[in-house]
Parts: structure tokens; sequence; C-alpha cells
């Protein structure tokens, strides 16, 4: 496969992390984010850290749209599904996690609810369109990649009056949430969690481009890379990095040239805020209500709105008391300092959300990673 | 987080389509967010979308990049 | 006595079918024994009687549900031939005879109904292994998918062959048939919610005769398994748990058409725990893998043939990859069933 197969080649591999090896200097840290579960996952999957010196370490970040998205909001969706007129659309990533009282849209289905998974947006709305007497509603989660697309079916849906489709928007922001990252005080001031890098998510910035990290270089002075997510990508971005804190510098780098510039996808960010909206605030989970960080619909798409459709009512669902994924998604803790990783909680059974995804942090380390601590 | 895939343009279609490949499959995909798009272009594919064209120059040098260090250890 | 012949161009399915009168005779007259043909089922009782060499048997008995119910490179019908006679040779096991039960639902085009069991009955004859005895029902509209086909086989093992799940060693080497994952790929390619298209085939196949060839050539085979439903990463933890043992595989050694591996980038899926159909895996001493491959590969259905690692000593019994890259990582068992993904 043309612009996959290149940058898995674990030859070159071996050549970036034997640069890695030799330019790390002694007595410096590097404490390197990777934001996105995306990431994360080609981490654990590929066996990178494997390939980096000790003073390199790798901490997972919040980016995993699924493993974020608050439990109320679940709960909302499976409610919503539980409707006998509503067709509830949603990717295939949704379909396992757990609201509260181990509910989920899966078991949802099982009991009866017209759930159906969908690879597109589009598709949720070809549903629609073939089924006139349905309440149609997507359960829109993603990041600002998946955002457009979404906008693209609202906007469709307009134009075609589709009276029976609505959108429950969970659209969330990147740059909001490695702003929340680091204001968190263990960052900011007491240096508990180190933090020396950033690295930006490839797909998130085709949209965005990389202007948005520029702030965060100059406010927090750290270095950010912008990576795609193919293993060479990601070693290729951990040497700059590497570089950038040798020289004490704290740019924003682009590894992704080949589809990221510096202001990304106009058209689809016209798109967007066509269509959306600043939410004055938003709950991630594992990170609580952060500021800005997510979108609504407006007002002239009011009508194709599920959550004024359908009156969904904000709630908020506290996570399960054991979990550590607040501290784990801020680099405070590792997944498997957590009580419940492996026995209480593994992917056949999350009970936080770093488990849920295939992405968060946990589920990555216990698929891939746990033969590492298990001697 | 969002996985999205280098795939080459097939055939352009009405209604902002596209016939897209990658590794002998086929997928038709929405281009209404990537204007001037022509057949052969590679472009990354995210939810049935095409977000971005892929540069293939960029893509040479970033390829360049990893085979200098390689002739460099 | 006799009414019109079965409308197989137009007609369907119902309630009478399976009523046990006038029209389920006639639907297994014209289309089960016309098709199945053979001297046990001409004899039109209730239960196939004949005579068993002495030794060891094996038996085992498989449900077939599968949407779509036609797919590129077969239908439900003869996969439920294949499947089952596969369960039989993973035994190292000559598979004797097969027994079909039929569950339909109302409103099945008959003509659906025959070109399945037409296929059953062409995979029944290729593979020399008769249907002998079978069961029709009819259930009402909307509580089936089509058709259930369940399948039970029997056969005899070889004398001096003894294959089981539970015999990989520390040392083993581990080799599988061919190309993984083409069969979920194809059937995938048939869901019109996943939007992609291939020209790739069901790899589904009876694979007795390869299994025969590889017994005579190599008796000491410790396992041998088909990786179907949770595809090779499933299939090898169950190994390796009933076992006792570990387990190291190559990725590049993993034979994998170009088809699988995009359609499985584009779904997120991972093509190690997409099934099979006509693949086994086999497990044997180190030392006879050479032999074994080479008669492998001797074989139509063995072409692709390759070693693709060994088994450890691991008192965990995880299953790891030395990854293409250079890394190593576990091949887990599947959580729930593989969803595709977007992120
Ligand atoms: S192992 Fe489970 S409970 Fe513990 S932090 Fe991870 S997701 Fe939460």
């Amino acid at each position: 496969m043309k612009y996959i197969d290149e940058f898995r080649d674990g030859a070159l591999a071996r050549n970036i992390a034997a640069s890695i090896a030799g330019e790390v200097e002694a007595g410096l840290r590097y404490a390197l984010m990777e934001f996105c579960g995306g990431h994360t996952h080609a981490i654990s999957r590929y066996g990178i850290e494997d390939l980096l010196p000790a003073q390199v370490r790798m901490i997972h970040g919040p980016g995993c749209p699924v493993c974020v998205l608050p439990m109320g909001r679940i709960d909302a969706a499976i409610a919503l599904a539980g409707r006998p007129e509503v067709t509830l659309c949603t990717y295939g990533d949704l379909l396992r996690v757990p609201g509260s009282k181990r509910q989920s849209l899966m078991k949802a289905k099982a009991a009866g609810a017209d759930v159906r998974m969908v690879t597109s947006a589009a598709d949720a709305l070809g549903i629609a369109a073939a089924f006139p007497d349905r309440q149609v509603v997507f359960f829109a989660i993603g990041f600002e990649t998946t955002t457009p697309p979404t906008a693209v079916v609202l906007k469709q849906a307009k134009a075609r009056d589709l009276a029976n489709f609505s959108v429950f928007c969970n659209h969330v922001l990147t740059p909001a949430a490695i702003g929340n990252i680091l204001e968190s005080p263990e960052v900011r001031q007491l240096g508990t969690v180190p933090l020396d890098g950033f690295i930006g998510p490839a797909h998130v910035s085709t949209v965005i481009g990389s202007r948005p990290y520029e702030y965060f270089a100059e406010e927090y002075q750290k270095p950010v890379v912008i990576a795609g997510f193919e293993p060479l990508d990601v070693l290729q971005a951990i040497l700059m990095l590497v570089r950038q804190i040798n020289q004490g510098r704290y740019d924003v780098e682009n590894e992704f040239s080949r589809a990221v510039t510096r202001d990304g996808n106009r058209k689809a960010q016209a798109l967007v805020a066509e269509v959306f909206e600043l939410r004055p605030v938003f709950e991630w989970r594992g990170l609580g209500q952060v500021p800005y960080s997510g979108l609504a619909i407006k007002q002239a798409y009011a009508a194709w709105d599920a959550e004024r459709r359908f009156a969904i009512a904000a709630a908020s669902v506290p996570d399960h008391k054991g979990c550590d994924c607040g501290a784990i998604l801020r680099g405070l803790k590792k997944p498997s300092d957590c009580k419940l990783f492996g026995n209480v909680c593994t992917p056949d059974n999350p009970i936080g959300s770093c488990m849920v995804s295939a992405e968060g942090a946990c589920a990555a380390h216990w698929t891939y990673g746990r033969f590492r601590g298990a001697a | 987080m969002c996985l999205a895939l280098p795939a080459r343009v097939l055939e352009l279609l009405a209604d902002e389509q596209a016939m897209v490949e990658l590794g002998g499959v086929t997928k038709q995909i929405s281009v209404a967010l990537v204007d001037d798009l022509a057949v052969g272009d590679y472009v990354i594919v995210h939810v049935g979308f095409a977000l971005a064209r892929l540069d293939p120059e960029e893509a040479a040098k970033t390829l360049a990049l990893f085979a200098e260090m390689a002739a460099a250890s | 006595m006799k009414g019109p012949p079965l409308d197989f161009r137009n007609g369907m399915v119902d309630m009478s079918h399976g009523g046990g009168g006038r029209a389920m005779a006639q639907l297994v007259d014209e289309l089960f024994i016309a098709a199945f043909d053979n001297d046990l089922l001409r004899q039109r009782n209730d239960q196939a009687s004949f005579a068993v060499e002495a030794g060891r048997m094996v038996m085992t008995t498989d449900g077939y549900v599968i949407s779509p119910l036609f797919f590129p490179g077969g239908d439900i019908g003869s996969l439920a031939v294949h499947g089952t006679i596969n369960d039989v040779a993973m035994a190292g096991a000559v598979p004797l005879a097969l027994s079909a039960s039929f569950i339909i639902e109302e409103g099945l085009p008959l003509a659906d109904l025959r070109r399945i069991v037409l296929s059953m009955a062409a995979a029944s004859r290729e593979a020399g292994v008769p249907v002998v005895t079978g069961d029709t029902k009819v259930v009402e509209r909307g509580k089936g998918d089509g058709l259930f086909i369940t399948t039970t086989g029997i056969g005899r093992v070889p004398p001096g062959i003894t294959i089981s799940g539970d015999l990989a060693r520390p040392g083993d080497a581990i080799l599988v048939s061919g190309s993984m994952g083409d069969h979920g790929v194809a059937v995938m390619s048939q869901r019109e919610n996943l939007g992609f298209a291939t020209d790739l085939k069901s790899d589904s196949a009876a694979l007795h005769g390869l299994v025969a060839a590889m017994v005579a050539a190599t008796p000491s085979i410790h396992c041998l398994r088909d990786p179907t439903r949770g595809g090779l990463a499933s299939t090898l933890n169950e190994l390796a748990h009933q076992s006792g043992v570990g387990m190291i595989i190559e990725e590049t050694a993993i034979p994998l058409r170009a088809e699988v591996a995009g359609a499985c980038e584009l779904l997120g899926l991972d093509p190690l725990y997409v099934a099979n159909e006509g693949k086994l895996i086999a497990i044997l001493p180190e030392a006879e893998a050479s032999r074994l491959l080479a008669v492998m590969r001797d074989h139509p259905l063995g072409r692709e043939a390759a070693v693709i690692g060994r088994v450890v000593e691991d008192r965990h019994r995880f299953v790891q990859m030395q990854t293409a890259f250079g890394g190593r990582r576990i091949v887990d068992w599947l959580a729930g069933e593989q969803l595709p993904r977007i992120c």
C-alpha cells in the first residue's frame, strides 16, 4: 500500500532509533506526551518503546474521542436508542462503550433498540432518507478530523429538508484539551508531571493546520511536532523533539508535511464554522469540565440538533472510584499503577475510559504490552 | 484517534463523490471537503470523506530523510 | 397423489414445507434427496445405518449462520460442508459422513434454497463425504435469518495418529497453510454498511485431502486447527492455553493478501482476527517442519504454506509477535467481536 508500507519499514526504524539513542544527552530528560490515541496505539502495536533509550519516556495523552466521552453522554445515547421511534446510527467504536449501570449500545440493541453501525456520517443520512418514518439520530463523536464530515451531512440534511434526521453532537477540540493538561497544577507549578514535548496528531492538523499549536509552543515553552501515525512517523517525531530539547528550542515542527500545512483545510474549517459553535464548557471523561472544548450545533441548524429535538439533559455521571484514568490521561500515573488494571478492568469488561477503546492507554497496554511487566 | 488512510483517486463521480483504491480494495467516498481533485491524486480518507490531498513531493522528502539517516548510521 | 412440481423459479418456502405433510415430503424428495443422492439417503429412514471399522472415531457438529447467505467464493451450503469436514480433519481423521439440519425461515425463495442445496451437494461430492441423513424445519417469518444449517460429521482416525490442541510443546514449529483473513474480508465486502469492494474470494475449502497428505508424511504432528472465527490470533491463543505454552510468531512470515491488508486498514481491523474457512494451523516438532512444509506446498490448498513461528515455554501462555517493524507485542484474545472503528 503506497504511502503506508514505506512508513513501516523496520530497518529504517532501527536507523532512526539509533539516531535517537545517539543524540539523547546525558542529564537531559525527554518526557514526551503523544496527545492522540492513534499514536498510543501505534507505539504499543509496533513495540516502539522497545526501540527507545531509557531517557525517553512516552506519556499517553487523552486523545481518543471514545475514551473521553463522558458517561452521561453514553447514557443519553442509550436512552435515545430506547425510544421506539428512534434509529440510532453510530460508529462501531461506540457500541461497546459502557455507560453507567453497565449498559452499552450493544446491550441496548440486544434488548431491542434499533442501533445501526455506520462507517460514515453519510450512511446515517442515507438511512434517514431510506426510512422516512423513523427518527434517525446520528450519534456523532470525534475531534477536528471527524467534525467536518458531520458538518457536510448536516448541511445536506438541511438542503434536502430531511425532517427525520438529527445529530447528537459530541465533537470536541484538541487544542482545548492540550491547554487543559498544560494548565493543570501538576504540570504548571508543581512540576510533578514531567512534560518536555508534545507529539501532535497529523490527521487533526490536516484540517486545523499546524498553526493552533504555535500558541502552546510559545506560551508553555514546549516543543511540538505534528506527526503521522505510521511507526516511522512517530519515531521521526521523537527524534525531532529530542533535537529541539537538546537545542533548547520550542518550535512547532511538521513531520507530516505530506498532508499537513500551516493553515490546514480552509474549506473544512469554514464548513465547521458555519454549522457548529463553541460550547462554553464540555465534560471530558478523565479531565472533567473543560472550557470551550466542545462543539454544539448552531441555531441555524437547530432543527437537526438531536439535543434540542429530544430535549437531552446534561447529566454528569461520576466514574468508578478506583479508576485512575484521570491521572493516567494527564501523565501522573501509568496503567499498571491502577489497582483495577487487568483484574477487575480488562477490554472485555472495561471500567474506565482508558480501557474502553483500543486506543485508550490502558487498553493498548493490556492488549499489546502487558508482557513487559510480567516476568 | 482518527483512523485515516492515504488512498488513490480512481474516478470522480457526481455529487462530490469519488471512487478510491487502497491495496486492491475500492471504496466510494465524499470529496466535498477537498477541491480540485484529479484522478491519480492521493487523498487522506477518514470516515468516508477525503480530508486532504497528499503531496507526493513532501512524502518523497520525508522518505529521503529516513534514507539519509540510513546512509549516515 | 402427486401435485405440481415445486416452483423453483418464483416459489417460496412456507410453513407447510416444515409441517411433516405432503409439501414437506415433496421438498425432501425433489430437492434434498435429489441433490444429495446416495444409497443411505435413498433408504428414507430417520437415521443412516452403516458398518464402521474398528478404531478411533471423531464426531463434531457446527451451526452455520451467515449473512449474506451468498458470498464470493461460496455460500452457507458449501461452507456448512467444508467447515464440518475441516473440524473432523483437524483430528487427523478421515471424514466419513455428514448429517445436515436445515432451519428455514418462511419466505425464503425456493430458488435460493435450491442454489444452496445444490452447492452443498456439489461440495460434499467433491470432498467425497456424503450427507447421509438430514432434517428440515421451517420457522415463521422474522424468527430466522433466511436459513440456518447445522452439519454433524464423523470420521475415523488412522492408527498411530494422535493430534490434539493440548499437545503443543516448547520447541515445536507453527505452520499455516496459506494466506490469512480471505474469508472474513470476502464476506464483509458484501455487507452494505461497510461500503467497500474487492475481487477477493472466500477461501472456503475442504482440507481433509491436505491433512491426509500431511499426516502421512509427518505422523508426529502435535496439533491441527482451522483458524475460523476469531482468526489466527484467537486460535493460537486457544492452543497456547490448552497446551500450557507460549508462542512467538513472526509478522513478516504470515501470508496476507494485499486486499485483506487494505480492507483491514480501511475498517480498522486486525487481519489476524479475521476468519478463515479453508486454512489450517499445524504444530509439530521443529525437526520435521521443513518436510511438512514441502508436503503442504505440494498440495493445491497449501501452496502458500509457511512456517510462522515457534512454541516456547511461558507460564503466562502469551502469544507474542515479532513485528515487521522489529518490536514485539502481544497477540491477545479478541475482546468481543471485532468491530470496524474510526479511531
Ligand atoms: S485500568 Fe481500568 S479502572 Fe484502571 S485506570 Fe485504566 S481504565 Fe481506569
